[in-house]
């Protein structure tokens, strides 16, 4: 036995070696070791995240099923809450302040119940999102796994939400004498694109939200905020309509009300022809915001890897 | 001693002069009012109203494969910062750790979720630690079988929160001791359960060890470090105070202790 001091030398009565008197990165070297808690490049992050596909999904499953499974009714809860959501919007917007601007009511409440779930979409991933590592530091300090798997496992949460969510949408379209027809196909790839720009998102605010805890008291007034400014119980068009229309163009191509105005004429019957409704190169946009949030986000949260957890 | 002479020691963990720094927030001025925390965040600067705590000081060491490692040493002298450093989890503040393969902290409790049944919880532990499907299925009844959860009837489909806290202590170390591990870090777990499962457990220990690996123990319980471990580090105020076989350290730190 011996003493160790600050010599960096094997102090177990070890065995004379050939590795005496080699430096301790030598040493590392000429094994293979390598640096613990090196930030992987980005193709093989890529590669390690795929890796991990079936935890991120079966995390988010986890999640979702953990929410409910003290209440009494259950899974029940996942189309009831934003049944009961629209429900209130509704009495809000649609019988005390009117907000529907002369549009038939088989047209507005479909209208105010698509915005209100594709924009919860958003804004309950971007809350996940802040909390995704600040909220699972224990998680995050105990096991290895990419950490872009949290933002993206509660971005699939939220999105399985969502497809609950579609079947009372589903039942209130029908309800108000939308019909199944061709353009409800198109539903697939505005979720898809808005799946992409809220797991984008998701990871900005991972991110942020890992250095600044802070923002999960802040966040819920800048999401509201956004809601009102992007025709969740409203048409923008109809509401502008004595305003300048680069206000509402503004608004218009914010990719929340995107994402809406797309889901909306996709489900709705008599929502009005694309012309009128949609803004111009409407898909482009979609697209766009939906590449441009994604890559850059999850470029933005790969920089950091190496530092979520620390403290 | 007598097997590792006369095979090659291939080094699993290197950490050379290793140095850990926590930063605490807003700790410095003992001052949690408002204006105090804007005075900061107006302040800027070289991050003032942050505490830095020192928790490792210049730790060296080589580990072997094959070793089992007991770290030793009173409450706060850096065991469990250390052993994050060393899954690296805990960037290094000066100083290196250099390991083969991914040494993981047998910590998989952080991904169990009460509200869900034993057996989903199987299945999502073992998916964090980054095991497959197909090995997980291969492992289910072992580590099921492991924890004796079921011994007292079917509770493996019941959820989490309705076990006691020796069986979920239970299941969750046959979880995270159901993967081949190169390096494996276990931080006071064996102290749960009842004492036929203590020794279930070393005996997986030694079993891990065989498979080629490295185990490194924390323990405040000198006969479990001495039924596992064949070295031991013994560290005080994040020094490393003695690194040596298990009987000569574990006597001098007894008569520190004053036992």
């Amino acid at each position: 036995m011996s003493e160790t001091t600050h010599d960096g030398g094997v102090a177990v009565s070890a065995p004379p070696s050939p590795d005496e008197g080699l430096s301790a990165a030598d040493l590392a070297a000429k094994y293979g070791l390598s640096v613990s808690g090196a930030r992987p490049g980005l193709a093989s992050y890529v590669r390690q995240l795929w890796g991990r596909r079936h935890f991120i999904l079966a995390f988010s499953q986890a999640k979702l099923t953990a929410q409910y499974s003290q209440a009494k009714l259950g899974q029940l809860w996942q189309v009831a809450t934003p049944l009961l959501n629209a429900a209130v919007y509704f009495l809000i917007f649609g019988l005390i302040l009117k907000a529907d601007r002369g549009m038939e009511r088989e047209v507005y409440i479909p209208f105010l119940v698509t915005g209100v779930f594709v924009f919860t979409f958003t804004q309950s991933s971007v809350m996940a999102g802040v909390r995704a590592i600040s909220g699972n530091l224990g998680l995050v300090r105990a096991l290895h796994f990419p950490r872009a798997s949290l933002p993206i496992s509660f971005s699939l949460q939220q999105l399985q939400q969502l497809l609950f969510s579609m079947i009372v949408l589903f039942v209130v379209a029908v309800g108000f004498g939308s019909y199944p027809r061709l353009s409800w196909l198109l539903i697939v790839p505005v979720l898809v694109l808005q799946f992409l720009f809220n797991t984008g998102l998701a990871m900005i605010m991972a991110r942020m939200g890992a250095k600044t805890p802070d923002l999960a008291q802040l966040m819920p007034f800048v999401m509201r905020t956004w809601m009102y400014a992007s025709g969740v119980m409203f048409s923008i068009p109809l509401m502008l309509e004595e305003h300048p229309k680069w206000i509402a163009d503004i608004l218009q191509y914010n990719p929340a009300a995107i994402y809406m105005d797309l889901m909306r004429f996709a489900l709705i019957d008599g929502y009005g022809p694309a012309s009128k409704v949609l803004p111009p190169h409407v898909w482009a946009v979609a697209g766009g915001w939906a590449v441009l949030v994604a890559v850059g986000g999850f470029v933005y949260f790969w920089k950091a890897e190496e530092r979520y957890g620390r403290g | 001693m007598a097997e590792q002479t006369d095979r090659t020691m291939i080094p699993t963990v290197i950490a050379d002069e290793l140095h850990i720094v926590y930063r605490v927030n807003g700790a410095k001025t003992g001052k949690g009012s408002a204006t105090a925390a804007l005075s900061r965040i107006i302040k800027r600067g070289e991050e003032r109203g942050v505490r830095k705590v020192h928790a490792v000081r210049g730790v060296s060491f080589t580990s072997y494969r094959g070793e089992a490692i007991g770290l030793i040493g009173s409450n706060g002298s850096g065991k469990s910062t250390l052993l994050r450093a060393i899954a690296g989890l805990l960037p290094a503040e000066k100083g290196h750790v250099y390991t083969d393969g991914q040494p993981s902290l047998l910590g998989v409790n952080a991904a169990l979720m009460n509200d869900l049944t034993g057996e989903r919880n199987v299945i999502l532990g073992g998916l964090a630690m980054g095991m497959s499907r197909e090995q997980i299925r291969a492992r289910y009844q072992d580590i099921v079988d492991f924890s004796g959860i079921n011994e007292k009837g079917d509770f493996i489909t019941l959820p989490m929160r309705t076990y006691s806290s020796g069986m979920a202590a239970r299941l969750r170390f046959s979880i995270a001791a159901a993967k081949d591990h190169d390096v494996l870090m276990i931080d006071e777990a064996l102290a749960t359960g009842d004492r036929k499962f203590q020794k279930r457990s070393e005996a997986r220990i030694r079993e891990l060890r065989k498979e080629a690996g490295t185990v490194f123990l924390v323990s405040h319980n000198n006969k479990s470090i001495r039924d596992t471990c064949d070295r031991v580090l013994w560290l005080e105020r994040g020094e490393l105070r003695l690194d040596g076989p298990t009987d000569e350290v574990l006597k001098e730190y007894e008569k520190f202790t004053g036992k």
